[in-house]
């Protein structure tokens, strides 16, 4: 079943913006970067509770083994990428800009737990039972590896009186930049099928549809040939738009289904899980492995060699750029993720969490910040928001502290996709209040 | 042609009679009786809406005093005990005193002690970058210098210093209204007893880490070595996570911690350096003394244990 590309490919109905998408790694294949010397890895690394510390310091650990439990349900295990003695557990500055504890361990060798299935060996049969499979994606701490780090169990608990009935894969992608979701599926399509068969097996769905960005051609096409006999699963070609790759824009692109304002996926039957997440859930049923790895592109304008890694769970920023040629000398900011939503770091020795899609590097004159204008209401920030929201007004009601307005307007709703900020002629910092006035809404009041 | 300016005329002035009798009685009807003395306690308060007594205004102000008839929860910070006390005349009332407060900044991290990590270049507001990451600088806790606070405040009572990149609080204009310290997304402001003679003393720092790490990140930070609280006499500092704490209620402003701190992150106001000498040598001359005694007890202690030992 092939798709004709030149047909009117699908997308979300409202909103949405086209940066240039500056897939600069694209064609990098993914390679393994050399063992640090030490990582740091933060305990708070997922949406949810930060998981309990099982481990002291001087401690010797293996890769994959636990050293933190998840507390709670929504929370992950945090396993340890590396073999070596555990370090100092301190407060140190991550990926999100603000201090929390991590455990670092001083690399020792290279010595893997008994359990894991190190081999390139391709496992089809699916042994475990759904049941089974959900214990085993809790127990090797698999998290949403799209950037928000949901843990991937509790998307698979489907609340009851809930009927699900779709399994869309996000391989959207719709970050310009990023290309570390692309270079997986091209370089492990057969594992991910395999783990798109898990999570429906997971979930009982009989319907599975890939969601693949028109500007990979060759990944939609790979997976056509390999889904050819295959009933059930389907790759879908969607048109190039911001911000597909979330959740919500991704439903309604492929189904036509709008999740309700403060509602899951589940409630219109969808779940969404990302290619990267897929993978990892192959490798953890079907192989034993946590996640301790994940690939993690490196890239920019002026970046020597852009490079797609496969990075182990904590390893620092500044070995990534420096395995990628070095920080050019005229960059501005460095990003941690994509240019629309990911976020500036504040510190080159902040570590690589399992949400950490990419490191992009701006060049210094596109990393300032344009002069702010009044507001001349022009409206087009609100033809920009996929989620149909007003963001000149939450910016206005934010600024004020009126938060209880910008809740009764949905500004909960907002998925911080930037794109009322990346079209408004005023330059207006849009995101930033609509950002501060989640924030103040989440929470507890000064007295 | 008269007799249609005279038609008019009548006509105009009977709807008028007409319509003034109606309106005369409609008034009497409807009328809205408001208690006098909330506009005459309207007019002796500051009138400058700024919010500061918890009220959104100063209407609301008088109307809550005069519903409530008694002074013990509502107070004026702008206009203090003396507009209070013609409140409390006007209502027939007893007027509550109340110390006066002023604002006191709680972060000490200028340029020069707490270097710069990394440039901020986003929304030049305090509340944005608070929201966004921990700060410019390497500490967490510490002002980010914006000037959030004061953007908000009425009364032209605070300014950025351009040297020092922290906030300065202007004595004789602070109201103490607390805008500044709802408005800080790192709570450094903080509304602090003006003090008998307006001298009060506080621990300018918030910072909450391990001794070495925060001075590590400004080196003026408070490292928790407790030694202001050892020298204290009357418990007004507590040690909670790191951080020197001195309770106003507490506190005495005999100023003998003050010169114990190694960063002289101690802060006092309207105190002379004699003064603060002074109670330095005292303390010293005090533990000097209580050094003795403890000594001349371990002896005695030692000598009881050991009766048998000859004495030199």
């Amino acid at each position: 079943m092939k798709t004709p590309l030149h047909h009117k490919l699908k997308t979300f109905k409202i909103g949405g913006v086209h940066p240039d998408d500056n897939k600069i790694s694209a064609s990098a294949p993914i390679t393994p970067l050399a063992l640090p010397k030490m990582v740091i890895i933060p305990i708070a690394q997922h949406i949810g509770a930060p998981a309990k510390i099982v481990v002291q310091r001087g401690d010797n650990v293996k890769v994959g083994q636990v050293i933190a439990v998840h507390e709670g349900f929504v929370s992950a295990n945090i396993h340890s990428s590396v073999s070596g003695r555990v370090g100092v557990i301190e407060e140190v500055m991550d990926s999100t800009g603000f201090k929390h504890t991590a455990i670092s361990i001083r690399v020792k060798g290279d010595d893997w737990e008994q359990s894991i299935d190190r081999g390139d060996v391709l496992v089809e049969q699916i042994k475990l039972t759904p049941k089974e499979i959900v214990a085993c994606i809790m127990e090797m701490g698999v998290v949403g590896m799209g950037g928000a780090a949901f843990p991937s169990h509790v998307k698979l608990s489907v609340p009851e009186g809930k009927q699900v009935d779709h399994l869309l894969i996000n391989g959207v992608e719709c970050e310009p930049y990023l290309t570390s979701d692309h270079r997986l599926m091209l370089e492990k399509p057969k594992e991910i099928i395999v783990g798109i068969k898990i999570l429906m097996k997971a979930l009982g769905v009989d319907t599975s549809i890939i969601g693949i960005e028109d500007n990979k051609h060759d990944a939609i096409e790979l997976f056509q040939e390999l889904l050819k006999n295959e009933t059930g699963i389907t790759v879908e070609s969607l048109e190039v738009h911001y911000p597909q790759g979330g959740e919500k824009q991704l439903i309604q692109a492929l189904l036509n289904r709008e999740v309700p304002s403060g509602g899951l996926p589940a409630d219109v039957g969808v779940i969404v899980h990302n290619v990267g997440t897929t993978f990892a859930v192959y490798e953890a049923v079907q192989k034993s492995k946590p996640l301790v790895e994940r690939v993690v592109t490196v890239t920019g304008k002026e970046v020597k060699q852009p490079s797609n890694f496969l990075v182990r769970i904590g390893t620092s920023v500044i070995d990534l750029l420096i395995a990628a040629g070095g920080v050019p000398e005229r960059t501005g900011k460095i990003v941690s993720g994509g240019p629309m939503m990911g976020k500036a770091i504040a510190d080159l020795d902040v570590p690589v969490a399992k949400g950490t899609s990419g490191i992009l590097l701006i060049p210094e004159e596109e990393s300032k910040r344009a002069e702010v204008y009044n507001c001349v209401h022009c409206g087009k920030c609100i033809e920009a928001c996929p989620m149909g929201l007003e963001p000149y007004r939450l910016l206005l009601m934010s600024k004020k502290g009126n938060n209880q307005r910008a809740k009764e307007e949905h500004i909960l709703d907002c998925i911080e996709c930037g794109s009322c900020s990346f079209v408004c002629p005023s330059n207006r910092p849009i995101l930033d209040y609509i950002r501060l006035g989640k924030t103040q809404l989440r929470k507890p009041k000064k007295p | 042609m008269n007799q249609v300016i005279v038609y008019t005329i009548i006509s105009l002035t009977a709807i008028g009679i007409v319509a003034a009798v109606v309106i005369y009685f409609v008034s009497k009807k409807f009328a809205v009786v408001e208690d006098s003395r909330i506009s005459a306690v309207e007019q002796v308060l500051p009138n400058t809406n700024c919010g500061g007594c918890g009220q959104p205004g100063c209407h609301a102000f008088a109307l809550a005093v005069v519903n409530a008839g008694d002074l013990s929860t509502l107070h004026c910070p702008v206009g203090g005990n003396a507009v209070m006390k013609q409140v409390a005349d006007i209502l027939g009332i007893k007027a509550v005193e109340k110390d006066p407060y002023i604002a006191v900044v709680r972060c000490s991290g200028s340029f020069e002690y707490r270097k710069k990590t990394n440039i901020y270049d986003g929304t030049d507001s305090c509340k944005i970058a608070a929201a966004l990451y921990s700060g410019d600088t390497g500490c967490a806790y510490g002002c980010l210098g914006m000037g959030d606070c004061v953007a908000v405040c009425d009364f032209e009572a605070m300014y950025m210093d351009e040297k020092t990149g922290l906030p300065v609080i202007i004595e004789d204009k602070c109201t103490a209204c607390n805008a500044c310290v709802k408005e800080c997304p790192k709570d450094i402001l903080e509304l602090w007893p003006k003090g008998k003679k307006n001298q009060r003393v506080y621990v300018a720092c918030l910072n909450e880490e391990k001794g070495s790490t925060a001075r590590k990140e400004c080196a003026v930070a408070c490292s928790g070595c407790s030694k202001c609280f050892e020298a204290c006499r009357y418990d007004a500092i507590t040690m909670v996570n790191n951080l020197a704490h001195i309770d106003p209620e507490k506190c005495k402003v005999c100023m003998e911690c003050v010169d114990t701190c190694d960063v002289h992150n101690i802060i006092t106001a309207n105190v002379t350096p004699e003064k603060i000498q002074a109670a330095n040598e005292q303390r010293l001359k005090r533990e000097e003394r209580e050094r003795k005694k403890r000594e001349a007890e371990k002896l005695a202690a030692q000598q009881n244990e050991n009766p048998t030992t000859p004495q030199a």
